[in-house]
């Protein structure tokens, strides 16, 4: 829905970010699981599993960026403030933006966080 | 609707003392509790929390009494006070107790008697749903306390590991089989508590409250409601196997026939780690309430708040498995467990450097509440860093089992909730009873708590590094860790004393010592509006909204409240009212009639928790007697008290405001409800089909080729049947809604019956390709998920023969159509499940 030429936000507008991140996490948990189990050849490469999880975790960032983008676009067109304490429309989009913003970093960084395990680890020991 | 952008607080009867004193007559008697015997049938939130929190600290202290005993037993090395059974059964049911029957329901209690009142609601929008739980939590947690004065209480750790746990020789006797049932009951009460605080938190804010005027408190608590309805289900679909492996042996967890007894750890911990924040986010969300008003302040940085709660709440979700660290899983997938457990430490962190950053730019008043706040503060932090080091795989594989990880997780609990939750009884005793508590005792309380506390579990972060395991009833004296036992013990003497005194405090007798002025902290949330002693309607009127902290930023706010110039400030027809308004602006949408006091709810837990004990004992026949008394009671329940038909369609709240009375679909309460519980219903659900999967991983060939499944006809029928039998519940909710009765009612018939046709359909399956479940965990699993799906077919089928008899007895009409809406919703939860069966049983076994 469009109110004062942008996207109006709501509640499931600020948890798209975290459920981005909920979506990687469990993809590249159940993906590895899948691949190494049942576990018999656990010193052999899994580079397959890991690339997949390579190129999720890309789009997944890229995701996260364009709802952080979003966020921090509106909240910026609207003046940016940190204050949102204020009986207004205004401030309730200018507090669900910031708070969107803020949540996407978040999602980002334990995206991040998530893939790591990707370039220690090579096989299914 | 007539224009609702003038609050101005107005109404020239207002100012005419005598109409005041006839709308307060009423409103005190349409809210007051019923008296003499008939007290125990009321709903009403101030008498149910009371009840729910006074009955959670009866438990917390019984469990500390079991932890007092561990402690004497483990002061000296080689101790023979108690023996190892009794030990076993000690520690088990003093972590058991301290998690589901303090931790996570004084969070239901407490939100039960705050939320309204910080909402400026009359109520929540179901209050016998409320009283529903906290009757089931007494049945249950008594059932589940009681087991240890028989000798019979569980007794192989608080999270009920198989094959421990599901080999009779083992564990002889009914422990695990009280577990398992008594805690599936209360968790069933949980998440009917989840379901009342989200729409609560959602639905019934006062006018003009948007989400950025929203307390914390509330913010925290739909954050921890949500977490509750995709928590506690997985663990439930866990209850599921483990107890039909108990009962009937069918080997979920038994390796010998295809079973892993991992699974259970995985569902369990699902459940369990989020847990953790599901007890440590509500006592947090007091900290929040207590800061700002100590700092004489607004809270700094309300967005980041909102980032911590709703950040850790998923993140929280993706830490389970650093429990099983040494169950031999990759590395890879510890890796990504160990990295969500490192996140998670940065909205953790956000919050409390939030509260240090408001407590500064303060003027800080020193008091009881901000005292104990330090002390959580100062002693999550430690648990917390600890916390970074057992996230750590290779740390964890070294500390896991010891007495380290005792000591890191009491830091956490009892930093980062019981001081908070101590905070908050110094903080809102007065909104309970009307009167503060010492602050001479509470200071002395507090620094015995801390000391003892500190005094208890410091040391153990040694005993365990020096390698003294958990859960073992003694210990050699050459490990060297005698002292260091000695001076832990002597430490939980003494806290469990501070405690003792904080007990005293509130139960000593008052005499006639004056009642605390009125909003005694100078806070600025609407929850201290309330009058001391207060009135059991909650707020003289209900507000309109336009401030974090009204009390202290909106001019004359208190006494426009108190000379009713706000909304419903009578009760005119004598009936229980509260203002439901819009989830964004809180735009104030229809005038909710909500129930009064009744026994239904009692009855309903009492024949549902019989239903659970008589299954423990394995009393078929009592159970099955049981089951369908809960459920006529439930129907006779709901059959009096929901959506009935108001006497007129809308009505004047005040402020020139007109609001309807009824409310279907999306726009009711009832709809949200239905919701809700069915995503929590989905959430269980999908736990069994989870175990599913993860047998069809961990096995080269599942389902096994020897093994036929339930065949592909008789499932493919059941979903012709199961697609007919929805199709006639959304049919029958368009046609009633149309005005076509008839037709709606022959549809509800013909859906009752179909319903029950697919269900028998569904199960004739495996039973005629002859899958005995207790062959093989494949057979099993089938069977698990098919008895589900047939028996929400059954479920839904008397539903729609509810609803058919709610159209005959003229309680639904073409205009008051709540019931067959809700239930339409709920067929399309059952088409959803009906789907992920048929296509996880008949058709993926084809395709592979």
């Amino acid at each position: 829905m469009q109110v004062f030429g942008k996207t109006q936000d709501n509640l499931w507008t600020l948890v798209a970010a975290p459920t981005i991140w909920g979506f990687h996490f469990l993809f590249s948990y159940f993906l590895a699981a899948y691949r190494c189990a049942p576990n018999d050849d656990i010193f052999n490469t899994i580079g397959g599993t890991r690339a997949a999880i390579a190129g999720v975790t890309a789009v997944c960032l890229l995701l996260i960026l364009l709802i952080a983008r979003r966020a921090w676009r509106e909240w910026r067109a609207d003046g940016g403030g940190y204050s949102n304490n204020q009986d207004t429309p205004e401030a309730r989009e200018r507090f669900l933006e910031f708070s969107t913003l803020l949540l996407a970093a978040l999602s980002f960084a334990a995206v991040v966080f998530e893939t790591l395990p990707v370039l220690v680890f090579w096989d299914c020991r | 609707m007539t224009d609702t952008t003038d609050r101005t607080p107005t109404g020239p009867d207002q100012d005419d003392e005598a109409v005041r004193r006839a709308q307060e007559a009423r409103l005190r008697e349409v809210w007051a509790a019923p008296k003499g015997w008939r007290y125990w049938s009321a709903v009403n939130n101030t008498e149910v929390g009371i009840w729910y929190t006074a009955l959670s600290f009866i438990f917390m202290l019984s469990a500390g009494v079991l932890a007092l005993i561990v402690r004497a037993q483990l002061a000296v090395p080689e101790n023979d006070l108690v023996t190892p059974d009794f030990y076993n059964q000690a520690f088990t049911l003093h972590g058991t107790a301290m998690m589901f029957l303090f931790a996570v329901p004084i969070f239901e209690a407490v939100a039960i008697i705050l939320l309204p009142q910080l909402l400026g609601a009359r109520d929540l929008p179901f209050p016998r749903l409320s009283a529903f739980g906290f009757w089931c939590f007494l049945i249950g947690g008594v059932f589940v306390m009681g087991s240890i004065f028989f000798g019979q209480a569980p007794s192989s750790g608080w999270f009920m590991y198989p094959p421990l746990t599901t080999e009779e020789e083992f564990t002889p006797g009914y422990g695990p089989d009280i577990w398992l049932l008594g805690l599936s009951f209360i968790e069933v009460a949980s998440l009917a508590a989840a379901v009342e605080l989200i729409v609560g938190t959602l639905k019934c804010r006062p006018p003009g409250m948007r989400l950025n005027l929203m307390p914390l408190y509330a913010w925290y608590v739909l954050v921890v409601a949500g977490m509750i309805l995709f928590a506690f289900p997985p663990l439930i679909a866990g209850d599921i196997l483990f107890e039909l492996e108990r009962l009937f042996d069918w080997p979920f967890f038994d390796p010998s026939r295809g079973g892993d007894p991992v699974l259970w750890q995985h569902l369990f911990w699902i459940f369990g780690h989020p847990e953790v924040y599901i007890v440590f986010l509500p006592a947090i969300a007091l900290v929040a309430m207590i800061v700002p008003t100590f700092a004489q302040r607004p809270i700094l940085g309300y967005s980041w708040i909102v980032l911590a709660a709703v950040g850790t709440g998923f993140i929280s979700f993706g830490l389970w498995v650093h429990h099983m660290y040494t169950t031999g899983l990759p590395s890879i997938s510890l890796g990504f467990f160990s990295a969500a457990s490192e996140a998670v430490a940065i909205p953790t962190g956000v919050q409390i450097f939030v509260f240090i950053a408001t407590l500064l730019t303060g003027r800080v008043i020193h008091s009881v509440p901000m005292l104990f706040v330090s002390g959580a503060l100062a002693n999550f932090v430690i648990g917390g860093l600890t916390g970074v080091m057992v996230a750590l795989a290779p740390f964890d594989w070294q500390a896991h089992d010891t007495y380290f990880v005792v000591a890191h997780l009491h830091y956490v609990l009892i930093g980062g909730m019981l001081f908070p939750v101590a905070a908050g009884v110094y903080y809102y005793w007065p909104l309970v009873s009307g009167r503060k508590l010492s602050d001479r005792l509470g200071r002395i309380a507090f620094w015995m708590m801390f000391a003892g506390f500190n005094l208890a579990f410091l040391p153990m972060h040694y005993s365990g590094l020096a390698g003294m395991p958990r859960r073992v009833w003694t210990y050699p004296e050459s490990l060297g860790v005698g002292t260091a036992n000695m001076i832990s013990s002597v430490g939980a003497f003494v806290f469990a004393a501070g405690i003792l005194i904080i007990v005293w405090d509130v139960l000593r007798p008052r005499g006639n010592e004056p009642y605390a002025k009125r909003n005694p902290w100078n806070a600025g949330t609407l929850e201290w509006l309330v009058e001391m002693p207060g009135e059991s309607w909650g707020v003289r009127s209900i507000p309109a909204v336009t401030s974090r902290y009204p009390i202290w930023e909106q001019p004359n706010f208190i006494d426009d409240v108190d000379n009713g110039r706000f909304y419903l400030s009578d009760a005119a027809e004598m009936k229980r009212e509260t203002i439901i308004t819009s989830v964004l602006d809180g735009k104030p949408l229809q005038c909710l009639r909500v129930p009064g006091p009744s026994f239904m709810p009692m009855i309903a837990a009492v024949f549902t928790g019989a239903m659970f004990i008589f299954a423990t004992f394995h009393w078929w026949a009592a159970t099955i007697v049981a089951m369908g008394l809960s459920t006529i009671s439930i129907m006779v329940w709901l059959w009096r008290g929901t959506a009935v038909i108001p006497e007129k369609p809308e009505k004047d709240v005040g402020l020139g405001l007109k609001l309807p009375l009824y409310k279907s679909g999306p726009h009711s309460v009832g709809w949200w409800a239905m919701f809700i519980m069915m995503m929590g219903d989905a959430t269980a659900f999908l736990g069994l089909v989870f175990g599913y999967y993860y047998f069809f991983t961990i096995h080269a060939d599942f389902p096994p080729p020897s093994t036929v499944g339930p065949g592909v006809l008789w499932p493919t029928v059941a979903f012709g049947l199961f697609a007919v039998a929805w199709a006639t519940a959304f049919g029958a909710r368009l046609s009633n809604q149309a005005g076509r009765i008839g037709r709606a009612r022959v549809l509800m018939a013909a859906g009752a019956l179909v319903a029950l046709a697919a269900s028998a359909a569904l199960l004739w399956g495996p039973y005629v390709t002859g899958l005995r479940p207790t062959a093989h965990v494949y057979p099993a699993t089938v069977w698990v998920i098919t008895i589900w799906t047939a028996a929400h077919g059954v479920a839904g089928s008397l539903m729609l023969g509810y609803c058919l008899a709610r159209s005959l007895a003229g309680r639904m009409t073409p205009a008051h159509d709540i019931d067959i809406f809700n239930v339409a919703l709920y067929w399309h939860f059952v088409g959803l499940t009906v789907i992920v069966t048929v296509g996880t049983l008949a058709y993926l076994p084809v395709l592979m």
